[in-house]
């Protein structure tokens, strides 16, 4: 389980308040107009952004003292989650150790990954060679062998076109949340969270709002989220 | 408080890096203060003081002003070959200085192509030598610079200011061009005046005799010629306070990076559609690239034909120079690889020291520390080493900071995210996508030594010399043809340097 206790966020003047609770294995959207702290959130949680007051709980442990890359989080960012210097193989072998030299099993789970997303014969690609969809699906593949219980994602498809993009949530579906993964994913657009989430984390006006059921959300969305919807 | 990016990079050889340089071109101060209290300036110090002020003054001067129409002309006009001469502007910064010197000699020498042709027509022969000959050679040198700098100045008003001024009929010069020159000329002179005070080479070969010495010649006549470690001293501390105040004042004044790209697109404009503009504007043009490419094309001719005097103490310098200049690359990329991971304002002002400090200084305070310890030929090779890679360091450092800058707000958080941390983060994500700049870095670092002539004229001993020193013995000497071969050897080096390091740097590498 996923708690923020009394969480107080600070970047420049910008400030945002959060105090809630996100069970084990829920796949909940993050939505909010922009500049709202969604990012912000998403941040504290990975551990780029020490809070000033309150702690961020993973299963009652504090993760404060923890550095970004021994928290049990996952993140895909919107852009940039991939090495461009790399093989799709070697990025995702990353996120098992990090070292440009996988051992023969690490690499045999890597490739198993890439399989799974059906990216199986572009191992030695690198991501310049790959398509955009191609690209979130090693990205997935990682998220796949690191094995966090808990997935952070930043609108990490925005830049895909609609058919892609749903694609890509059905896929983040089967490999992730399928296999008992707790997601958190920023989204501007109300069908990913119809089709991906089952509840809805508002954030808006300083303060990031307790999850919420999707379907009661959008069918009567709050003034914040009304006036940013339309 | 952001972690992000505080824990992820090493920052400790930073640290040991600032403290180097800082020790290096600080530190040089001490053996200079306790000497210089043994001696005093006499009147040849002040004249060589006043010298190198005004001819720094004059070819800052004539540079900008020159700079003014022949900028102007690039900016607005499109022509074949444009962008190639846009880059060729960029290429005396690599060119070896003493090349240029010979490039200039073959061109306004006692037996160069102008006193020929005077001396056809019956008209009394002209002399290089001197206060203007040594103007003549900065302008040479620093024009191009100055153009670009302009150049970056026109580029920077925006397309709609003039599309504005079009449309109002307004006069584009005292509207938009005036306005854009004063804000830009006072740091293209300030900077250039700077890169002459330190003038060693031209000096050396052009200069001389109490009408035209420099404070660089002065130090190295002090030491070499009479041994004089006290004066030299002295001269060494004025000429420090000189580049140090020259430097600051450059560094408040000028604006944006000197060796900044995107020159490349010419400003649509309405104004100077006229026939007698666009003659106007050809004709600077093509005087400014005749005045850069005779002197280079006779240089590289006359090197042809001097190949086949090349003296035989030829192939060991080129070893010497070859290590020096390698040697001055590595040290040059670790100093401003761990400067540029350290960060932060101490790094930076750290990496600017050596813009103040001068070969010659350098090598003066060096000279005098390392003389109670070993001799200085045993030195020789090592502290020009050192030295070239000091005063790479600034320009190596310029160009990786912001590209580490970018490679950390791009990648940063992924990394964090994977662990990736320290060394690791070094090898796997940093290095292979700075591995362009670094290249970049290191051909200059390496064209730059290559051709650079100053710390080993105060500390070669018989056969210790290289490349550069080698050619200017051969000049001083009058055997210019196989002065001209060797110079066409270490522009072929410096060039292919360059050229190596850079394509190795962009071979198969991802875009960052």
């Amino acid at each position: 389980m996923l708690r923020l206790d009394r969480l107080e966020l600070e970047l420049g003047s910008f400030r945002l308040s959060a105090d809630l609770e996100v069970a084990r294995g829920a796949s909940v959207a993050v939505m909010g107009p922009s500049g709202g702290g969604k990012s912000t959130l998403l941040a504290a949680i990975a551990g780029f952004l020490a809070p000033q007051a309150g702690r961020v709980l993973w299963d009652g442990r504090d993760l404060g003292p923890l550095p970004p890359g021994q928290r049990p989080v996952g993140v895909l960012f919107q852009d940039n989650n991939l090495f461009p210097h790399l093989s799709a193989l070697q990025n995702v072998a990353l996120g098992i150790r990090p070292s440009l030299r996988p051992r023969a099993e690490e690499r045999a789970r890597a490739e198993a990954a890439l399989a799974r997303v059906g990216l199986g014969a572009f191992g030695d690609r690198r991501p310049a060679q790959l398509s955009g969809g191609q690209q979130g699906r090693a990205a997935l593949a990682r998220l796949l062998v690191q094995d966090r219980p808990l997935v952070l994602m930043d609108e990490p498809f925005a830049a895909l076109g609609p058919a892609l993009k749903a694609e890509m949530l059905q896929l983040t579906r089967e490999v992730l949340t399928g296999r008992g993964a707790t997601l958190l994913m920023v989204t501007h657009d109300p069908e990913d969270a119809r089709a991906i989430a089952e509840s809805v984390i508002v954030v808006a006006e300083g303060r990031a709002a307790p999850p919420v059921p999707t379907g009661r959300l959008l069918a009567d969305p709050p003034p914040a989220l009304r006036a940013y919807l339309g | 408080m952001t972690r992000a990016g505080s824990s992820g990079l090493p920052r400790l050889p930073g640290a040991l890096a600032a403290l180097l340089v800082a020790g290096l071109c600080l530190g040089t101060l001490v053996p200079l203060l306790l000497r210089a209290g043994e001696g005093t300036l006499g009147g040849a110090d002040w004249a060589s003081l006043r010298f190198t002020l005004e001819q720094a003054a004059l070819s800052a001067g004539v540079s900008v002003v020159l700079a003014i129409p022949v900028a102007r002309a690039l900016a607005r006009r499109r022509f074949p070959g444009r962008g190639a001469l846009v880059t060729l502007l960029g290429a005396p910064f690599l060119l070896p200085v003493i090349v240029a010197v010979m490039g200039l000699l073959a061109l306004f020498g006692r037996g160069g192509l102008l006193n020929d042709a005077l001396g056809a027509l019956g008209w009394p022969r002209v002399s290089v030598y001197g206060l203007h000959g040594v103007v003549l050679a900065h302008v040479f040198l620093n024009l191009p610079l100055a153009t670009r700098l302009l150049l970056q100045g026109w580029l920077d008003i925006p397309a709609e200011r003039f599309r504005l001024a079009a449309t109002l009929n307004a006069p584009v010069w005292a509207v938009l061009e005036r306005p854009m020159l004063r804000a830009v000329l006072p740091g293209a002179f300030a900077v250039i005046f700077a890169l002459c005070l330190t003038s060693f080479s031209v000096a050396l070969i052009l200069g001389g005799g109490p009408a035209a010495t420099t404070m660089e010649l002065a130090i190295y006549q002090a030491i070499r010629f009479e041994a004089d470690f006290a004066g030299a001293a002295q001269l060494a501390l004025l000429q420090y306070a000189l580049c140090g105040a020259a430097a600051a004042l450059a560094f408040a004044l000028s604006r944006g990076p000197v060796l900044g790209a995107g020159l490349g697109r010419a400003v649509e404009r309405w104004d100077a559609g006229g026939l007698g503009a666009r003659l106007g504007d050809a004709a600077w043009i093509g005087a400014a690239a005749l005045f850069l490419l005779v002197p280079l094309t006779l240089a590289v001719l006359r090197g042809l034909g001097g190949l086949d005097d090349l003296p035989g103490e030829v192939w060991d310098a080129m070893g010497r120079s070859l290590g020096v200049a390698l040697g001055a690359t590595a040290l040059t990329l670790l100093l401003a690889l761990a400067l540029a991971l350290k960060g932060g304002a101490l790094a930076q002002a750290a990496g600017a020291l050596p813009l103040a400090a001068s070969a010659l200084v350098l090598g003066t305070g060096l000279l005098l520390l390392l003389r109670p310890f070993v001799g200085p030929s045993a030195a020789a090779l090592p502290v020009t080493a050192l030295a070239d890679a000091l005063l790479a360091l600034p320009f190596a450092l310029r160009a990786v900071t912001p590209a580490l800058a970018e490679v950390e707000a791009r990648h940063g958080r992924l990394a964090e995210s994977l662990g990736i941390t320290g060394l690791a983060r070094l090898r796997i994500v940093v290095l292979p996508l700075l591995r362009p700049v670094l290249g970049f870095s290191a051909g200059l670092a390496a064209a730059l030594s290559m051709g650079n002539l100053g710390v080993i004229a105060l500390f070669a001993g018989q056969g210790q010399g290289t490349l550069p020193l080698l050619m200017a013995q051969l000049m001083g000497a009058y055997r210019m043809d196989a002065a001209a071969g060797v110079g066409l050897v270490i522009l072929g080096l410096a060039l292919g340097l360059f050229w190596g390091f850079d394509r190795g740097g962009r071979l198969d590498a991802a875009s960052r």
